[in-house]
C-alpha cells in the first residue's frame, strides 16, 4: 500500500528553484531516505508533504491524504522532525512530551511503549529545560516528541547531523524498530553510509532525484568496474594517478584512491600497478572493488 | 634539532564545578602536521578546543599554542590561529569581497596589500565573479572553500577547523581536503575535527577523546593496528563504546 505518493513537485523561492520535479513512492512500513548535502532541497521537500509549505506544481498525498486539499487530516497522523531543534527551549523534558501529546489530544502514559526505548535514554534528566540538554539528547527528545501521537507516518529531518558515529548507530536501531511497528518513515541525512540501512533510498542533488531504487540497486548500477589503489605513501598518490591518461574519475576515499577507467580493460589493475610502481612507490595495491552508495553519488552528480 | 611543535598541552584540564569536562589531556602537534582531533558528542573537544583558542582558562594544566601562552597570552593566540567552523564562519548579508575585508582587518592584515590579496585568493578559487555577490547566495561547497580561505587570510601559524565538512556533498569534501593538504603544505597546522571516519584516515594523526581524556593517539595506520581493525570506523566504535558518562 503506497503510503507517500509524490508527483513531479516544483518549488522556487524567488530565483532559487529549490525542487525541480521530484516524484517518488514509499509503501507504509518502508524505511525511505532521502540521501543528499545541504542545499539540495530535502528540507523543502519535508515542509511541503508535513504541509507546512505549498509546492509551486505537481501533486502528493501523505497516507492517502492530499497535501493541500487535505492538510489538517495529514497533520494529524504525521510525525515530524525538522533539521532545526524546534521544541520549547524553556520548558523541561516532561514538558514538551506533555505538550506534544495534548496538542494532538493524547498523553504521555497512553503511548508510552512506542516511545520508551528512547524516552527511558533521556528520562533521568525530564525536569531540565530542553534548552541545557546536549545535542544528542535534544535530537532524543525532538524523536520521542515527533512520536508521542503514535504517527502513521514518521517525517525525520536530517536527525543524525552533527551527531557522532557511535550515536549515529543507535539511532538508526531505533529506526529500524519503529518501523517494525509499521511505522512509514521518510528520513533524509547528509551521511552516505547511512543509506544502506534504508529500504530504498533516493540521491537528491540541487533540487533533482539522481537516482531512486534500494542501495543495492544503487550500487548495481554504477556500470564500471571501480578500483582501490593504495601504496607505500600517500603524497602524491592522487596527483600521479590523476595524471594517468586511460583513468577517468580518481579521488581520494579513507586511506585508498578510487579510480575508474576510461574504457574497459582486463589490464587496467597491472597497468595502473606497473606505473605507480615506476614513480617508484612501494607495496601497490590496486583491487576491484564494489562500489559504495558515495562511489555512485559521486559519478551521479558529475555533470 | 628538536622538531618545532605548533601546540603544546600539558594535563590540560577543564572543570564545571564537580564535572570534569576536560581531564588531564597531554599532546603535541608539529608545525605543518593535520591533527584529527575525534571524539562522541560531550567527549569534551568543544571545550578542548575553546581553550586552545584562548577563549576559556583551564582550571588546570598548560597549553602554548603558536608558542604563546594560553593563560598568560590568550590575546596574543587568538592573533596567531584561524578558526572555522560549519556553524559559524562567514556574515551572510556581507558581500564576499566585505567579509575578506572585515575579517582580514580584524587580524591585522596589512591595508596595501589588502586587495591585491582579496584578489589572488579569488582568483585561486575560481569565484573572482562572484566578489560582489552577498555570501548568503553561495552555494554551500564554495561558501566553505571560501570560509576556509578567510580563516587562513591572515597567514596563521595554525587553523582551528570545527567540523568544517558536515552537510557538504562528496565531491566538495574532498576537493576542501586538498585544500586542507595545500594549506599544510605551506607549513600551517591544521587542526580538525570531524564526524567523517573517512576523513580521519586523511589526516596525519588522530587523537581520539573519550570521558574528557585522551584515550587514542596515533597515526591512522598506528591505531588500526594497535585495534587490530580494518578501518578508523571501527577504531572509533570501539573506544566510544567504552565511555562512561552521557552526553
Amino acid at each position: 500500500m503506497t503510503e507517500v505518493s509524490v508527483r513531479e513537485i516544483f518549488k522556487s523561492y524567488g530565483k532559487v528553484e529549490a525542487l525541480r520535479g521530484v516524484s517518488f513512492e514509499a509503501e507504509r512500513g518502508e524505511l525511505f531516505g532521502i540521501i543528499g548535502p545541504d542545499g539540495a532541497g530535502k528540507s523543502t521537500l519535508f515542509r511541503i508533504l508535513t504541509t507546512l509549505l505549498v509546492a509551486d506544481s505537481g501533486s502528493a498525498t501523505v497516507a492517502g491524504h492530499d497535501v493541500v486539499k487535505e492538510y489538517n487530516a495529514i497533520r494529524a497522523c504525521v510525525g515530524y522532525m525538522p533539521g532545526r531543534f524546534s521544541l520549547y527551549q524553556d520548558l523541561t523534558v516532561e514538558e514538551n512530551m506533555e505538550f506534544f501529546a495534548s496538542v494532538f489530544g493524547t498523553t504521555v502514559e497512553e503511548n508510552y511503549d512506542l516511545v520508551a526505548d528512547i524516552y527511558r535514554q533521556i528520562e533521568p534528566f525530564k525536569k531540565r529545560k530542553a534548552g541545557k540538554l546536549s545535542g544528542g539528547m535534544k535530537q532524543k527528545l525532538a524523536l520521542s516528541c515527533a512520536m508521542i501521537h503514535r504517527p502513521r507516518v514518521l517525517f525525520l529531518d536530517e536527525p543524525t547531523t552533527g551527531v557522532d558515529p557511535v550515536s549515529r548507530k543507535e539511532f538508526w536501531q531505533m529506526l529500524g524498530r519503529l518501523k517494525e511497528e509499521g511505522i512509514t518513515i521518510v528520513v533524509s541525512t547528509p551521511y552516505m553510509d547511512e543509506a544502506s540501512l534504508c529500504d530504498r533510498i533516493a540521491l537528491i542533488m540541487e533540487g533533482r532525484f539522481i537516482g531512486i531504487d534500494t542501495p543495492r540497486g544503487i550500487v548495481a548500477q554504477y556500470g564500471a568496474p571501480l578500483y582501490a589503489v593504495r601504496a607505500d605513501r600517500r603524497g602524491g598518490l592522487l596527483n600521479d594517478l590523476r595524471g594517468m591518461e586511460e583513468l577517468e574519475a580518481c579521488y581520494a576515499f579513507g586511506n585508498e584512491v578510487h579510480i575508474t577507467a576510461k574504457q574497459e580493460s582486463a589490464e587496467t589493475e597491472r597497468r595502473v600497478a606497473e606505473a605507480l610502481a615506476a614513480k617508484g612507490y612501494g607495496d601497490v595495491e590496486v583491487r576491484r572493488i564494489e562500489p559504495t552508495v558515495e562511489d555512485c553519488f559521486m559519478k551521479l552528480s558529475r555533470r | 634539532m628538536r622538531e618545532e611543535h605548533v601546540i603544546e598541552a600539558e594535563g590540560l584540564t577543564k572543570m564545571f564545578g564537580t564535572f570534569t569536562a576536560v581531564d588531564h589531556i597531554t599532546f603535541d602537534v608539529k608545525k605543518g602536521e593535520i591533527f584529527g582531533f575525534l571524539g562522541a558528542n560531550g567527549a569534551g573537544k568543544t571545550t578542548a578546543m575553546r581553550m586552545l583558542c584562548g577563549l576559556s582558562k583551564p582550571t588546570a594544566g598548560r597549553a602554548t599554542v603558536a608558542g604563546c601562552d594560553i593563560v598568560r597570552e590568550p590575546e596574543r593566540v587568538k592573533r596567531n590561529i584561524g578558526y572555522m567552523s560549519q556553524k559559524f564562519s562567514l556574515y551572510e548579508d556581507l558581500q564576499v569581497w566585505e567579509n575578506i575585508r572585515l575579517f582580514g582587518g580584524i587580524y591585522g592584515v596589512a591595508e596595501r596589500e589588502m586587495a591585491q590579496k582579496t584578489d589572488d585568493m579569488l582568483r585561486r578559487l575560481g569565484i573572482y565573479g562572484e566578489k560582489n555577490t552577498p555570501v548568503k547566495r553561495l552555494p554551500l561547497g564554495w561558501k566553505q572553500k571560501l570560509a576556509f580561505s578567510v580563516a587562513i587570510f591572515h597567514e596563521p601559524k595554525v587553523v582551528f577547523l570545527d567540523e568544517p565538512t558536515g552537510g557538504v556533498d562528496p565531491r566538495a569534501r574532498r576537493q576542501f581536503w586538498e585544500m586542507i593538504y595545500e594549506a599544510a603544505d605551506r607549513g600551517i597546522t591544521v587542526f580538525v575535527t570531524t564526524h567523517y571516519m573517512d576523513e580521519a584516515e586523511y589526516c596525519d594523526r588522530v587523537s581520539i577523546m573519550v570521558d574528557g581524556r585522551i584515550d587514542a593517539l596515533d597515526s591512522p595506520g598506528g591505531l588500526k593496528r594497535q585495534f587490530g581493525v580494518g578501518s578508523m570506523d571501527e577504531v572509533f566504535y570501539k573506544l566510544a563504546r567504552e565511555a562512561k558518562r552521557g552526553e
